[in-house]
């Protein structure tokens, strides 16, 4: 994500001209008075709606007040729902690593005609409603004769039907679905830059193919995988639709309690608190996972 | 370049049919001929997918949808242009920045966003209203419809643009006859990911819809929260159906490989 916004002026550098100073500020400025008004402010606003009070009978009372903040550092129940939203974004990043990347590869390795072909078979749903794409899991994953279970008994590989609706394990096998284009897209950017010559130097100096993957390949994806993984982890600890749909009423995580607190309870001040944390949370894993890898590979971003 | 084994086949056998299945399965019961959840064993029934016409919601969320859409990412446009050419041509003080802020909105969390534009139009009176909600779109769409402006900007030729100043073309002229025809293709990519983004959007838009400005996800999750029949399975193989549609037009005119590499940082 930010690796993004640091390449794109990067390449213009060598075509910008410097000829008028005013010209840029006129061009952007339609744009920048857009985002401080509707972004900018509302965000800041967001902040402080965070630190207001709130009653069952009085609404919001804007004074400022610590109330939501040490409602969340003391209540346990934030904690574990902080603690569950953050479990199922990792494990899902790992499940989009496990099975995209060797996917991206495989694909990288196939014919023109097919690898076009699959390519769109796979980065397609990513333009799918993500309602559509949780429901089709609903259906399969439908009670305790739902298809993935009906699949899995015939297979013999379980006896009894297991629970995937409203339980953390559906929800990261949803969400996985979801955000698996985003891991093949990232490590399918990051073969292209591969030369496939260096593949079958090592495979003329006697290499299996096992060495090959390890210690040729494995290395060079890497900053796609890692980079791959920052997106799904930051998209999945903030989605909302499939966490509701699959998790249910019960079994919060951070944005469907936000959710909760701003329609059902009306508690704004403290879904502000929550909402606030999550997105500071987040951005500091981004940045410092950011920064962590890029100066791992620096010699690839360079 | 080595050739995929059995084993690489068959994983990615398995890979495909799972990515597929959830989709294939929305669509499938989307045509069962029973009054409940169900596979279509036996014959095929189009009768929910004219059942749809009976539940105004749903068709008033999907033109609510469409219009949203089509006007967000066309007014995310009319400010994303200048921008793009300003951040493409011009090294100014602040420019990277400027370029920060404007896809920031990919960085921040949609329920963050909804959060934030829900206390703010609220605190302004426009709370509920379709403006609101066209404004918020307008911002989420924003990032998407300048990143493909400004790849077309980066990459044009000037010297067409020069030889149009030497001929004494300038100002409006020069931007209307030369270059805007020459970014076209990245301004019309740019407005249909926008368009795609708006009309998928569900984690904001949660946040500011009413029962009149409800969109289509929306309408579709607060259905699917109460229950799950197959009534929302032929919506949602609807929508399916229209996204398919748009990505093949969309492939065949301008590459769906160009499109989704402006995709490829989080949306939702």
């Amino acid at each position: 994500m930010s690796a993004a916004v640091d390449t794109a002026p990067a390449n213009i550098a060598a075509t910008a001209d410097t000829r008028d100073g005013r010209a840029p500020w006129a061009l952007t400025a339609p744009a920048l008075m857009l985002f401080v008004g509707v972004l900018v402010i509302p965000l800041a606003m967001t902040v402080m709606l965070s630190f207001h009070d709130w009653g069952q009978y009085k609404g919001i009372e804007p004074i400022f007040i610590l109330k939501n903040w040490r409602e969340i550092a003391t209540d346990p129940y934030y904690a574990e729902m902080f603690w569950r939203t953050f479990r199922i974004a990792l494990l899902t990043t790992l499940i989009t690593a496990m099975f995209g990347a060797p996917e991206a590869y495989i694909l990288n390795r196939m014919s023109g005609r097919w690898k076009s072909f699959f390519l769109l078979v796979i980065l397609g749903p990513l333009l799918i409603s993500v309602v559509a794409r949780t429901l089709g899991w609903a259906l399969l994953f439908g009670g305790n004769n739902g298809l993935v279970n009906k699949f899995l008994m015939s297979l013999g590989l379980i006896g009894s039907p297991l629970p995937f609706m409203f339980t953390e394990t559906g929800m990261v096998i949803a969400l996985a679905h979801v955000m698996m284009p985003f891991m093949v897209l990232s490590v399918w950017t990051a073969l292209q830059r591969l030369d496939p010559q260096i593949e079958n130097a090592a495979l003329s100096l006697g290499a299996g193919s096992f060495t090959i993957i390890r210690r040729i390949v494995l290395p060079q994806i890497m900053p796609g995988v890692l980079s791959g993984a920052i997106i799904v982890f930051s998209l999945s600890a903030s989605a909302f639709a499939t966490p509701a749909i699959i998790g249910g009423r019960r079994l919060k995580v951070a944005a469907t309690l936000a959710y909760d607190e701003f329609l059902n309870t009306l508690d704004w001040p403290l879904g502000a608190a929550v909402a606030v944390l999550l997105l500071v949370a987040l951005v500091l894993i981004v940045v410092g996972s950011n920064a962590l890898i890029e100066r791992r590979y620096a010699e690839v971003f360079r | 370049m080595r050739t995929n084994g059995p084993l690489a086949l068959i994983f990615h056998t398995i890979f495909v049919v799972v990515m597929l299945a959830p989709i294939v399965v929305v669509c499938l019961v989307a045509f069962t001929p029973e009054g409940y959840l169900s596979l279509p064993t036996t014959s095929f029934s189009l009768r929910w997918f004219r059942k749809i016409a009976s539940y105004p919601e749903f068709v008033h969320a999907f033109w609510v949808s469409l219009g949203l859409g089509a006007l967000s990412s066309l007014v995310a446009l009319l400010f994303a242009v200048p921008a793009a050419l300003a951040i493409a041509r011009y090294s100014f003080r602040g420019r990277d920045a400027i370029a920060a802020l404007f896809l920031s909105p990919l960085m921040i969390p949609h329920v963050v966003l909804g959060i934030a534009f829900l206390r703010f139009f609220t605190a302004i009176g426009m709370g509920g209203s379709f403006a609101g909600l066209l404004i918020a779109h307008v911002v989420v769409v924003f990032p998407f419809a300048l990143r493909l402006t400004l790849a077309a900007a980066t990459g044009m030729d000037r010297s067409i643009e020069m030889a149009a100043v030497s001929l004494g073309a300038g100002g409006w002229t020069l931007f209307r006859r030369v270059t805007l025809p020459l970014i076209l293709p990245g301004v019309i990519s740019g407005w249909a990911l926008a368009f795609i983004q708006s009309f998928d959007d569900l984690t904001m838009t949660v946040f500011l819809a009413t029962p009149g400005t409800e969109t289509l996800p929306v309408r579709m999750f607060l259905y699917i929260q109460d229950n799950i029949d197959p009534l929302v399975t032929s919506v949602s193989a609807s929508v399916i159906a229209i996204t398919m549609t748009a990505l093949i037009l969309l492939d065949r005119f301008y590459g769906l490989d160009r499109v989704l590499a402006g995709k490829s940082d989080p949306g939702r």
